[in-house]
């Protein structure tokens, strides 16, 4: 949990100056790293800190890219700042009759039903054609930043220029916020729930209500991840919302760490670079990430963040929930 | 018609995974890619057996013997990764057969290549046949009866004879079933590549009448998923009739309704899971 200040510094510096070092094609990495990392800082909401594992969360990253898909082609809206806002608020509004009934079962009954409904999600995108694009999707259009339109960048001088530091900014935004909501008396809620929801109830916690409310924390952050996440694509299709995707954005958290707080952002960071890495050389990364993944469930549950932890033996390592 | 041949196919898909699910409590994600597997080595030993001049009457042996001998990567899977995660938390179990769906994806897609491959029209040698107004191919008739008689044995194998009665023991309540003598670690490894085997054997028999594509595994699952949330989880009757219901009311919604195909059954199964999250036959407790 503890992350010693010097090295956040570092990082914050590392990603302000990326952009001016580093080759263009590895900034436009960053761009669905940082998308994830939104994404992910949401579920890990959910999935480490209230103990709630969703297999449908995919359903909100659609939403939100849809919303700006629908937004900037159909609407004439072109700022991105409103875009995020609606697609956050268009997840919540998604989320909060889904959540309500989700939140009321756990475990293996929980994950069924959020894969239910980010299937019934995706049949929708994929089936209705005249609505969605079906299978094809939809265009996003270049969105304006701050009022302004960019018009004479070229479209990869345009991303890895003003949108970098804009996701940068929007990412910076979201951790901040989620800092703040995983240590106020809500996060701490959340976590006792997680830890002995019968002990919660008894010390006068509404378990759903706070199992709803944290749901729709998560979808928002997928929401507005999902927006973010469509502008470098320039189009969204239903496989955003299939639920492979669902089973990747487990993946990412296990891979950097779920029971820390800045273990998901490491998980997609290693996930976006990793995935490049093993396309590069070797058109299957299926299977090596299979492999990985298999590797780290049995070997490793800790994720990266638990490697690192207990290789600098600065905590004892956190084991898994069981 | 075309539905029940579907809900056959897909029974044996859910069988395997109720099976597993029932013993091992562990939610098989792959059980959609072991079916592809099924499809792909069917694909393979039917082209290898009339490559080599054999009767294209016979296919179907070497489409069975192919998906039951492909079945037994159960084995392997179970002892090499499943069998170390049995005292985890079932998120990390559900996760090591994501794994799972990944790799076998794109072994399939090594292996065979990413282009669909069929059979040919080999199934349509067995002729057609006029079953209440419409025209069947006999095949289809074959692959359900086939299906049924495997609910029948499953039945009898589970309920008539002494290794039916430790699967059951052990699906009850594992630690009583360890310390009465039952070699659990012998059950699983059976349980899971019989479980392996239903699934790739379905997608053998599927094989003739469509076509081995990369992504069939990964579009099976959820529909298996759906048959056992509605039948119930661990249940063998459930899938039966779970895969009764998705089979013929997606070829009922095709013919109505297209665009409804699918989003019927999801909607079909949050309603059971939100009204009766047992399902219509499920025992365990939610």
């Amino acid at each position: 949990m503890r992350a010693p200040f010097t090295v956040l510094a570092a990082v914050g510096a590392a990603l302000l100056v990326l952009p001016q070092f580093a080759a263009p094609y590895y900034v436009t990495l960053m761009l669905p790293f940082m998308a994830y990392a939104v994404v992910l800082l949401g579920f890990n909401l959910l999935f480490g800190y209230t103990g709630l594992v969703s297999f449908g969360h995919a359903l909100f990253i659609g939403v939100g890219a849809y919303t700006g898909a629908v937004l900037t082609t159909r609407f004439g809206v072109r700022q991105m700042e409103v875009v995020l806002l609606a697609a956050g608020a268009a997840a919540a509004v998604v989320a909060a009759p889904v959540g309500a009934l989700c939140v009321r079962y756990v475990k293996i009954y929980f994950g069924m039903l959020t894969l239910a409904f980010g299937m019934v999600f995706y049949t929708f995108l994929l089936k209705f054609y005249r609505l969605t694009g079906g299978d094809e999707g939809m265009r996003m259009l270049r969105p304006s930043l701050l009022g302004q339109e960019w018009a004479g960048f070229s479209k990869t001088a345009y991303l890895i220029g003003p949108y970098y530091y804009f996701s940068l900014a929007v990412l910076v935004l979201a951790t901040g916020i989620m800092w703040r909501i995983v240590g106020s008396p809500f996060g701490l809620c959340l976590k006792t729930i997680r830890d002995n929801p019968v002990k919660a109830e008894s010390l006068g916690l509404s378990v759903p209500r706070h199992r709803w409310y944290a749901f729709m924390v998560s979808a928002v952050y997928a929401g507005v991840g999902g927006a973010l996440l469509a502008t470098p694509t320039g189009n969204v299709d239903p496989t955003l919302a299939y639920w492979t995707q669902s089973g990747n954005v487990v993946f990412m958290v296990l891979l950097g760490g779920f029971s820390s707080f800045f273990g998901p952002i490491l998980g997609a960071f290693a996930f976006i670079f990793l995935q490049d890495a093993v396309m590069s050389v070797f058109p299957y990364w299926r299977l090596v990430f299979g492999a990985v993944l298999a590797a780290l469930v049995i070997a490793a549950p800790g994720g990266l963040m638990g490697l690192i932890g207990s290789i600098a033996r600065r905590s004892p390592f956190e084991a898994a929930r069981s | 018609m075309g539905g029940v041949f579907h809900a056959a196919i897909l029974f044996l898909v859910a069988a395997g995974l109720q099976l597993v699910f029932g013993v091992q409590k562990i939610f098989n994600l792959a059980c959609g890619s072991f079916y592809a597997l099924g499809a792909y080595t069917g694909v393979a030993a039917v082209g290898y057996f009339i490559g080599r001049g054999g009767s294209p009457a016979l296919f179907i042996v070497p489409l069975v013997l192919g998906g039951l001998a492909v079945g037994l990567v159960g084995f392997v899977v179970e002892r090499g990764l499943l069998r170390f995660v049995y005292d985890r938390d079932e998120t990390f179990q559900l996760l090591l057969t994501f794994a799972l769906v990944l790799m076998l994806e794109d072994l399939i897609r090594m292996t065979w290549g990413a282009a669909p491959t069929s059979t040919g029209g080999l199934y349509l040698g067995y002729g057609q046949a006029h079953v209440l107004g419409t025209v069947v191919p006999v095949y289809n008739l074959i692959v359900i009866a086939a299906s049924l008689t495997i609910a029948l044995a499953m039945g009898w194998l589970l309920t008539r004879t002494a290794f039916g009665r430790i699967v059951r023991a052990a699906a009850d309540n594992r630690e009583m079933a360890e310390a009465l003598g039952v070699d659990l670690r012998r059950v699983y490894a059976r349980v899971f590549t019989l479980g392996t085997m239903l699934g790739t054997l379905g997608g053998a028999l599927v094989i003739p009448a469509t076509a081995a594509m990369s992504e069939m595994g990964i579009e099976l699952i959820v529909e298996a998923f759906a048959v056992v949330v509605i039948g119930g989880l661990g249940s063998m009757r459930g899938a039966f009739v779970g895969a009764l219901v998705v089979g013929v009311l997606r070829s009922l919604a095709i013919a109505v309704y297209p665009e409804l195909e699918m989003l019927l059954i999801y909607l079909i199964v949050i309603a059971v899971l939100l009204w009766r999250p047992r399902g219509f036959f499920g025992a365990a407790a939610a």
